[in-house]
């Protein structure tokens, strides 16, 4: 629990300088931090009670979706994760109900709300919102942008590590976080665009205006072409004690960890072996947080192989055919409880393990935040979607689909843009799950000097074959998805492929030595502090098994790709081509401590968080006939915060366990606002008091 | 043997109520409505105010009976529906309003009501926070109330269904014919029923129903657009009205649930008439300065969600509740103008002494205020 110190990957920034008090002790957050981001790097987990039940209330979405995280700020009551702190900010914990301030001045007047015109409107300043404006902009057209954090680049933010895809379409090779920041670049480059940050879209209207508010101003804009490019939210789980603070999104841990350099967890577990889950566990060792392992209810992950191995190498097993069971503890997790499942994901009794951990990652997938894209529809207006906010896929497609959509507009609008026939396909390969395994092939060997590639799965990638001067790298088959093959043997160990397979699937063999021994280059993204020259490691293969030890030879930055060490060991000459990597991790921290300390049965499993309504009342409902969620808004399920966001396809998991057909299941009616804003806002007064 | 003695159309604020009292009477009771589950038509969009302080006569006694069954409702039968009785407050800035509202207080003092004139001091013991600059005073009537309107629905239609009431959802009504005797055959697009009386509780639909029914009822929806805030500690218990007419809207009113959420609404002007329910871009401004106007400390507060819901209008405010004059066995209880939650149950048990007596409960030359046939260009109801 802290602050990250030294990050393999991320600028550490600026020190926490500024004083703000969390319930009368004094602390110190950094410039701009979020009050629950700074709260968590000083040891704040607990923001509050809820008011219905006194359960303690933490960290969820860490996204302004829930409200979760809600505290009093200089007596006001405010989503913590979206407010940042100011010096001298008095925040106190949020203890049941929260009372507004009492003496307040009576207003002076109103600014009016004021109404921007413009061509177009993107909501989500992403991979694909940002595409899209590049793509409108040429053309002269007048673009908004907003978006709710304080920086462009949407979840790319988040990425240390290097993008697959395909070097030409989408950047394939460069690390999400540097992506980010070359589009957000690319954009300054147009004055007709213009990029409104912390600004949250809350509501589209009939009249066909979206309402956009941020800390001093809410505004309404009317565009005539309107996209939606505002990502995905995570799905929740249900389980006993998932409402545990320290049970939260992969997404809201790695917005923690990697946008705000905040360490939330000593030791944790994640459920979900799809990308975002493997991402994340690899996310936290780089953060130096202890990963008890990865839970996979699927006989198979879901993600790219390549991502599951790098976690492996490191010391992370991954345990598949397994779920989450419990979550114990009293204010927060301390134990997590997993077991073992059979085909039909039907628990098997006594396979359970518990391990202790502080924190437990949900990655159990996501879902497009598309209901202001419903609303806009409905009314008629001329509305896009692109990224996740369209369909779930991997940034590097959200790239691709926001070009798609950004020329659409502009054909839209009336000016010619051309949509390459091919485009369709290389959108659809982009998004492509994860293809079929195959055996990792024999390289060649023959000069003693060789690449090894251990890509062993379709997946859209192409930069290793772009990147080797001698050209001795070729795709088989399909030209992103097949598998990259070595087909000369010409290699001058300039180790450029090593540095930039994202995968970090490549070693590079050297046993042009005399002697025993061999020498192997391994790509490497932790700390250089954790391995140092004349070390002895354990040497593990693609699968992380242990080899043989290995002394660290040399441990050298591959430029350009800067923050990537290749690691050289020195290993007996006939394991040499075997080794993939190191492991870091010890193996004791994933052993099992002890017995389960849930007490929740399922029947209590709170499945509305915002209103804290448990899975027997709804089901009691359920079986007394209701079919329509906007009846369950008596128990007062959807009523809260997130209006249903979170709850709602958690609902409809008990349905389908209650054996009812979801298709006579209505769901929750959507309203405006997706997220609360003050009447004062909404009023036109402008804070400090300077109205007019 | 028709299939059922009543067939009420529309399980809503007034079909519910209707329902359970006409099952509590041992009447053979069906409700048809087109919407998937109860309430889901205009009670889910009332804000929940229950009062009796109205100008006409036929309203304050029928809403003193509503408030009794709000009331009593969870000693005697067990749901808790969020009743509470926190008072009607009308604050007033205007020497016109207070010569206006004092004016009624003799009529609603000799139906029996409590209400009274406040001070500016005293109502600012009732609305602690409220602006006082230029504050007269106002009405204030303890005895009024809020309630849930979604738990109402849901606590009538449980006991009406206890009480042996069938109901048929997603059934719209597309005509009713009188068949051999005085048998009615009521036909939905998935049913058909028969009955000896039928009931038009349509709400917004009301003058669809009716012209099944062969007559043309005054009933003109119109939308009024609400909100709801988050949770805070709460702070004042009654309802508020504000009668002033302000650029773009009438009078706007709001109360504080138990939960500590903050319930607003206003009246728009000119009326938006139609039948649309989708929210615009113009309520959250016009009616978040009024909330502040008055009440400077909401500032700070959140609105959580907004909605917009009808008013079945009438030429005078006042709703229609009766019988049909040529057509024996046909009852109408639709035009509530927006106060169909709180006249709803006080109108159910007129209705049903109507059918099972042929007799209202209140004085009959009372309830001929409600009449279909009365002069609608007599003064209209003051406090709409």
């Amino acid at each position: 629990m802290g602050r990250i110190t030294e990050h393999p990957i991320l600028e550490v920034g600026p020190k926490a300088g500024i004083p703000f008090h969390f319930n009368g002790k004094r602390m110190l957050a950094k410039p701009g931090e979020v009050i629950s981001s700074a709260l968590f790097a000083n040891g704040i987990t607990i923001f509050g009670h809820h008011p219905r039940d006194g359960s303690a209330q933490g960290m969820f979405c860490a996204n302004g979706q829930c409200s979760q995280c809600l505290v009093i700020a200089d007596g006001v009551p405010v989503k913590g994760c979206m407010v940042p702190v100011q010096g001298g900010m008095k925040v106190t914990a949020c203890e049941g109900t929260p009372a507004l301030p009492k003496a307040d001045t009576a207003p002076a007047g109103f600014e009016p709300i004021r109404t921007i015109e413009t061509d177009v409107l993107i909501i989500g300043g992403g991979p694909a919102g940002i595409t899209a404006a590049l793509e409108l902009a040429p053309h002269g057209l007048e673009i908004v942008i907003v978006d709710d954090k304080h920086r462009l680049g949407g979840k790319l933010v988040l990425q240390t590590h290097s993008f697959f895809g395909t070097v030409e379409d989408c950047f394939a090779g460069t690390r999400g976080i540097d992506i980010a920041t070359n589009l957000a670049r690319e954009m300054e480059k147009y004055p007709n665009i213009r990029v409104m940050l912390n600004t949250t879209a809350v509501a589209c209207y009939h009249d066909r205006k979206i309402g956009v508010v941020n800390q001093k101003e809410y505004a309404l804009v009317s565009p005539r072409c309107l996209l939606i490019a505002a990502g995905a939210r995570e799905k929740a789980l249900a389980f006993p004690g998932c409402d545990l603070p320290g049970v939260y999104g992969a997404g809201a841990f790695q917005t923690l960890v990697n946008r705000d350099l905040v360490r939330p967890s000593e030791k944790l577990l994640v459920i979900g072996g799809g990308n975002v889950g493997l991402i994340a566990a690899y996310h936290a060792v780089q953060a130096g947080i202890a990963v008890v392992g990865v839970v996979e209810a699927l006989p198979e992950v879901g993600g790219y192989k390549v991502h599951q191995d790098k976690i492996k190498r490191l010391g992370v097993p991954v345990w598949t055919s397994h779920t989450v069971k419990c979550a114990g503890g009293g204010d927060g997790v301390e134990t997590v409880t997993v077991v073992g499942v059979d085909e039909s994901f039907t628990p098997i009794a006594g396979t359970e393990k518990t391990f202790d951990a502080d924190t437990l990652l949900v990655a159990v997938g996501l879902n497009p935040v598309n209901e202001l894209y419903d609303q806009a529809n409905r009314f008629g207006m001329e509305v896009y979607s692109a990224g996740d906010a369209s369909e779930i896929a991997e940034a590097s497609a959200a790239i691709f689909s926001g070009r798609i959509a950004g020329r659409r507009m502009v054909r839209s609008l009336g000016k010619s843009a051309e949509i390459p026939g091919e485009w369709q396909r290389r959108w659809e390969v982009l998004k492509s799950k994860p293809g079929a395994t195959y055996p990792l092939k024999t390289q060649a060997t023959g000069s003693g000097l060789f690449p090894v590639i251990r890509c062993v799965q379709e997946i859209p990638c192409d930069p290793c074959v772009h990147i080797c001067p001698k050209d001795m790298i070729k795709i088989e088959g399909d030209p992103v998805l097949g598998l990259p093959q070595v087909v000369k043997d010409e290699c001058t160990g300039c180790r450029l492929c090593v540095a930039v397979c994202p995968g970090l699937a490549i070693t590079l063999v050297d046993l042009r030595g005399e002697g025993p021994d061999g020498l192997v280059v391994v790509p490497f993204e932790l700390m250089d502090s954790v391995v140092g020259v004349g070390d002895t490691v354990d040497a593990v293969d693609m699968d992380g098994n242990f080899i043989t030890g290995a002394e660290v030879i040399k441990v050298a930055e591959a430029k350009p790709y800067d923050r990537t060490l290749l690691i050289t060991l020195k290993v007996a000459r006939e394991k040499a081509a075997e080794v993939a990597g190191l492991r870091v991790q010890d193996a004791s921290i994933s052993e099992p401590s002890g017995a389960e300390t849930c007490a929740c049965l399922d029947d209590e499993i709170v499945i509305c968080r915002c209103e804290r309504v448990k899975a027997e009342d709804i089901r009691e409902a359920i079986r007394g006939g209701v079919r329509d969620l906007n009846q369950l808004k008596t128990l007062r399920c959807g009523m809260g915060a997130c209006g249903g966001k979170t709850c709602e396809a958690l609902i409809l998991g008990l349905y389908r366990d209650e054996d009812v057909d979801l298709c006579d299941v209505i769901g929750f009616a959507k309203r405006p606002l997706v997220s609360e804003v003050t009447l004062g806002l909404l009023a036109g007064e402008r804070p400090g008091g300077e109205t007019g | 043997m028709t299939s059922h003695d009543v067939i009420v159309i529309g399980a809503g604020s007034v079909g519910l109520p209707t329902a359970f009292f006409l099952a509590q009477e041992g009447v053979r009771v069906l409700v048809v409505d087109e919407l998937p589950s109860p309430g889901q038509g205009q009670n889910k969009s009332a804000i929940g105010g229950v009062r009796a302080t109205h100008s006409d006569p036929a309203k304050i006694q029928t809403c003193q009976l509503s408030l009794g069954v709000f009331s009593e409702w969870k000693d005697r039968y067990g749901d808790d529906i969020h009743f509470r009785q926190g008072g009607y407050c009308f604050p007033v800035y205007e020497r016109e309003h207070e010569t206006s509202l004092k004016d009624l207080l003799a009529t609603q003092k000799e139906h029996g009501l409590k209400i009274d004139w406040l001070d500016a001091a005293d109502l600012i013991g009732v609305l602690p926070g409220v602006n006082p600059d230029g504050l007269r005073g106002g009405t204030y009537s303890p005895e009024d109330g809020n309630v849930s309107p979604i738990l109402a629905a849901k606590a009538f239609y449980d006991r009406a269904v206890e009480q042996g009431a069938e109901f048929k959802f997603e059934e719209k009504v597309i005509s009713i014919k009188k068949e051999s005797g005085s048998a009615k055959r009521v036909k939905t697009d998935r049913g058909s029923y028969t009955a000896e009386k039928v009931v038009n509780a349509a709400g917004a639909g009301a003058r669809e129903v009716g012209r099944m029914m062969g007559v043309d009822l005054p009933v003109v929806p119109d939308s009024h657009e609400a909100g709801v805030t988050e949770p805070v500690e709460p702070f004042f218990m009654p309802m508020v009205v504000d009668i002033r007419g302000l650029p773009g809207s009438t009078n706007f009113y709001f109360y504080q649930e138990a939960t500590g959420h903050l319930i607003f609404c206003l009246t728009p002007e000119p009326p938006i008439p139609g039948l649309n329910r989708d929210s615009t871009s113009d309520f959250l401004p016009q009616a978040s300065r009024r909330l502040i106007k008055l009440f400077p400390r909401l500032r700070n507060i959140r609105v959580r969600r907004v909605w917009r819901g009808l008013y079945p209008m009438t030429p005078d405010g006042v709703p229609i509740v009766g019988t049909l004059r040529d057509s024996d066995g046909f009852y109408i209880a639709v035009g509530f103008c927006g106060q169909g939650l709180m006249l709803g149950p006080g109108v159910a048990l007129n209705l049903v002494s109507l059918i099972t007596t042929g007799q209202p409960i209140i004085p009959g030359g009372i309830f001929e205020s409600f009449s279909l046939y009365r002069d609608y260009s007599r003064p209209s109801e003051a406090l709409k």
